[in-house]
This record gives C-alpha cells, sequence and structure tokens, in this order.
C-alpha cells in the first residue's frame, strides 16, 4: 500500500465524519482538529475507522502523531509496511 | 404527533414503516416524522395490532395529533400517541405524496453519505421502499474504497428532504431552540454551583482500560463523566425529573439528555436510557450511536422525549466550565469543562500539577436548593475518584 492510498484512506474516513469538508482545502501540515472541528469523539471515530480500512492497531499513546494529515499518513504508511512488507 | 421536547409544536409525518394489519410491540418503529432535530423514528408505546393510520405522509400536523389507531393486546382499540384530537388530523391538510420512489429519509442520507445511487438499489421495505438496510447493502457491493468517489458529495438522486444542514433546517432548529431557552430563563429560578475534580485517578484507569481494549471498545471521558452523573444521581435523585404543574415529578429512570452539537450549527440532547445501569462499554458504545445518529438526523422519539436531566461537555472546545441553561421541564443540567492539568495541592500539602475538570451543575431553584445541589456536586467527586466502580 503506497503513501497516496493511505492519504485516500485518512481522507475517506475524514470525509464520513465531516461531510461538508473539502479534501483539498485541508492543510496537511495543521492539527486536523483545528482544521476540521473534530472532537474527541470525532477523532476516537477516525482512529476506529482506519482500524477497520488498514487493519492497523493505533495505540492511544501515538494519538499525536496523527495529529496533522501528513502526520497520520506518515504514521500509518509506517505501521501498514509493518504489518504488510 | 407525540412531543419531542419542549421546544416541538408540530411534526411532519415522512412515511409509515408499519402498516394497517402488522403486529407491533412497544419500542417498535411505526413511522418517521420530520421535525425541528431531523428525521426521527417513532415508536410505538404498547403491544398491539396497527389498526388504521390516521395521518397520510407529507402532513404536518400539532403535537397531540392522533397518528394511528393501535388494537391493544388485550383487544380494545387504543390510540396511538394518546391525545384525542382526531378532529384536528382530518382538519389538517394532506399534500400530495411525491411521486417518486419511496425512499427513507434516514437511506436517502446514507446514500449521500456513501455515494450510492438511490436508483440502482432495490428497495425491499414495505411496497418496495429502500431502507437502510438496502442502502448498506448496495455500498457494501460497491468497488470497496473509491476514495476518489466518496470524496464527492453525491447529487442527491431525487428532490431530498431536508437534512439537518440545510439552511431551513438550522433556522427551524434555531428558532426551537430560542423558544426552548427563553422559557426556561423566563420560568427557571436558575442556581449554580461548581466544583474542581482531581480527574487524574479516572485517566489513570482509563488509560490502561484502554490499552488492553480492543479499538471498538475504546473509551472517552465523556463516558466515565454520564456514568458518573448517573451514579450520583442515585446519590441525589432530587435532581433528577421534571417540574409539571408547580411540582418536582421525581424519574425512576435515570435517562441522562447528553448535549451534542451538530455541524452546521444547532444542536439535540437525546437521551441514553438508564445510564446507572449501564457498564461503561455499553455506555460508551450508546455515546457514539448517538452522535452518529443525532448528526445523521436519525434519532428516536424516546430519545427526545425521555431525557430526565441533561449533561453537556464542552470541554473539547477548551471551555474551563459551563454554566448551562435548563432544559424545561427537567430540573437540573450538568456542565463539564476541559480536563487538564492545573496547579493542584495533594495530600500532604505539596503543589503538583493534576488533569483537573471544572464540574458544575445547574439546578432548579423551585424543585431543589443549593445544598442539595452540593450533595450531588460531592457525589458526582467521589464516583470519579472510583472509577473501577463506574
Amino acid at each position: 500500500m503506497t503513501t497516496n492510498d493511505v492519504r485516500a484512506a485518512v481522507l475517506e474516513a475524514l470525509i464520513r465524519i465531516a461531510p461538508e469538508v473539502n479534501p483539498t482545502s485541508i492543510d496537511p501540515t495543521r492539527s486536523l482538529r483545528d482544521e476540521l472541528d473534530l472532537d474527541s469523539m470525532d477523532f476516537l471515530n477516525l482512529v476506529q475507522a482506519l482500524h477497520r480500512r488498514l487493519g492497523v492497531d493505533i495505540p492511544e499513546a501515538d494519538y499525536p502523531q496523527l495529529q496533522s494529515l501528513d502526520g497520520a499518513v506518515a504514521y500509518l504508511t509506517a505501521k501498514v509496511a509493518a504489518i504488510m512488507p | 404527533m407525540p412531543s419531542l421536547g419542549a421546544d416541538m409544536e408540530a411534526g411532519t409525518l415522512v412515511e409509515w414503516v408499519k402498516h394497517p394489519g402488522d403486529a407491533v410491540r412497544r419500542g417498535d418503529i411505526v413511522a418517521v416524522v420530520d421535525t425541528q432535530k431531523g428525521a426521527i423514528e417513532i415508536e410505538v408505546f404498547e403491544d398491539g395490532v396497527l389498526e388504521r393510520t390516521v395521518v397520510e405522509p407529507g402532513t404536518k400536523v400539532p403535537v397531540g395529533t392522533v397518528l394511528a389507531v393501535v388494537r391493544g393486546a388485550k383487544d380494545k382499540a387504543t390510540t396511538e400517541e394518546s391525545v384525542a384530537r382526531d378532529e384536528v388530523a382530518t382538519a389538517a391538510t394532506t399534500t400530495e405524496r411525491p411521486a417518486r420512489r419511496r425512499v427513507t429519509p434516514v437511506a436517502r442520507k446514507l446514500a449521500a453519505d456513501l455515494g450510492v445511487d438511490i436508483d440502482r438499489v432495490q428497495g425491499t421495505g414495505s411496497e418496495g421502499a429502500i431502507t437502510r438496510e438496502d442502502i448498506e447493502r448496495a455500498a457494501a457491493q460497491q468497488a470497496p474504497s473509491e476514495p476518489g468517489r466518496t470524496a464527492v458529495p453525491a447529487a442527491p438522486a431525487a428532490p431530498a428532504l431536508p437534512v439537518p444542514t440545510s439552511p431551513d433546517r438550522i433556522a427551524a432548529m434555531r428558532s426551537a431552540i430560542a423558544a426552548a431557552m427563553a422559557r426556561s430563563k423566563r420560568e427557571i429560578p436558575h442556581y449554580y454551583l461548581s466544583t474542581t475534580v482531581d480527574m487524574s485517578a479516572s485517566l489513570t484507569w482509563m488509560r490502561a482500560e484502554n490499552e488492553r481494549r480492543p479499538v471498538a471498545d475504546r473509551l472517552l471521558p465523556a463516558a466515565l463523566l454520564v456514568k458518573a452523573v448517573g451514579l450520583a444521581l442515585r446519590d441525589v435523585p432530587e435532581l433528577n425529573g421534571h417540574w409539571i404543574d408547580g411540582r418536582l415529578r421525581q424519574a425512576a429512570g435515570i435517562h441522562i439528555g447528553t448535549a451534542i452539537s451538530l455541524r452546521g450549527g444547532g444542536l439535540v440532547a437525546p437521551a441514553l436510557h438508564d445510564v446507572d445501569a449501564m457498564d461503561l462499554t455499553t455506555l460508551m458504545r450508546g455515546l457514539q450511536d448517538l452522535v452518529a445518529r443525532a448528526r445523521s438526523g436519525t434519532l428516536r422519539s424516546s430519545e427526545l422525549a425521555d431525557a430526565t436531566i441533561t449533561v453537556t461537555n464542552l470541554g473539547d472546545r477548551g471551555v474551563d466550565a459551563t454554566f448551562g441553561i435548563i432544559y424545561p421541564p427537567q430540573v437540573a443540567l450538568v456542565g463539564f469543562g476541559v480536563i487538564a492539568p492545573r496547579p493542584w495541592v495533594g495530600p500532604s500539602g505539596q503543589l503538583e500539577a493534576r488533569p483537573v475538570v471544572t464540574a458544575t451543575l445547574s439546578g432548579d431553584h423551585r424543585a431543589t436548593d443549593g445544598h442539595r445541589g452540593g450533595r450531588f456536586l460531592t457525589a458526582l467527586n467521589t464516583w470519579l475518584q472510583a472509577p473501577e466502580k463506574l
């Protein structure tokens, strides 16, 4: 699975949670919580959706690494590579 | 037409889910009604057989109008939604039924969310109506995850019913909130109390718990806070109930309305039922389900009518404390601010940083006094210091 696949999966999950958001308008370096006005329930839904979609475990302690879109994509790409060499 | 909260005056019948001759059981969804709060699934409150429907789909009728007649299990005809105002139903104008495929509002919204083309879906509901299950099945059959497809909001296949984010709906919800809150401030003499709760025990316990839980069962602090409110209400039941006809009527069940803000504006406070008896896993799932359905506009009538108290949690917005307005005819509202590290004086007098939350209580002074309210906040604090008992 490529970085682009992971990015598409993250965007898809985000749009389920925040349907009014235009994915091209997301600043990939900024905090997703601020950019998309996500609350902790939205964020948990995002983590659960990514877990279902990508099959990776995302411990709570790693949440800070999913703060921005770029951060989330980098973190998840590494995780996916670890389970699917 | 049941009253789904103090701020509701009328509703539009969207569709009948059950039809004359169908057996119904208490809690079954019999109809879908459109209100300022979105499409609401109306539950029947007794067992029996649906004898006849009185109100046609597309008709807007006031609260109290008979929607249908249910023959009770004991063989006597009883009117559903009780209040006998048959004349209103017949007087109400019926609008022409739209000449398009029958699609439940839930299904329509879901189809838009999932990018499913409604015209291609085979309906399995009554009279070929397309249901939520049909859409889910269609979505599952679509090529799995075409990111480009779902990224683009699907165009509505037919003139869509108002969804919670439409400007009309937001305006209607705004005026409903205005009416309820103005009534509250006019009629309810509020008193306000606050206390600061050390959350380190609860959060430490929750983190350890989340480490061994599967992702799907992970907890949020909100679940612990809501459960603690439920248990503290057992200790101080006078805050759990309604002010009706000049007196406090304590409620038997603890049904906590949870304030949920909607993307696009407005809020609803649907109830989680019997919170004090729920384990945290069930409560957490219930909360997630409630938030999802509130935002997609598919709540059930009992969730909007049954709340015995409301909890509002603005901590995610970085607010320190929230002093809420009671939702009439309830008699109390509990508010939580942000859980954040603050200076705290430890047991031996040393200063340390601990995660704390400010819990507030807005109480109806007609029903209770500050003394009682203070006992509630103390009980709440006590429960949050013993998270393993939640």
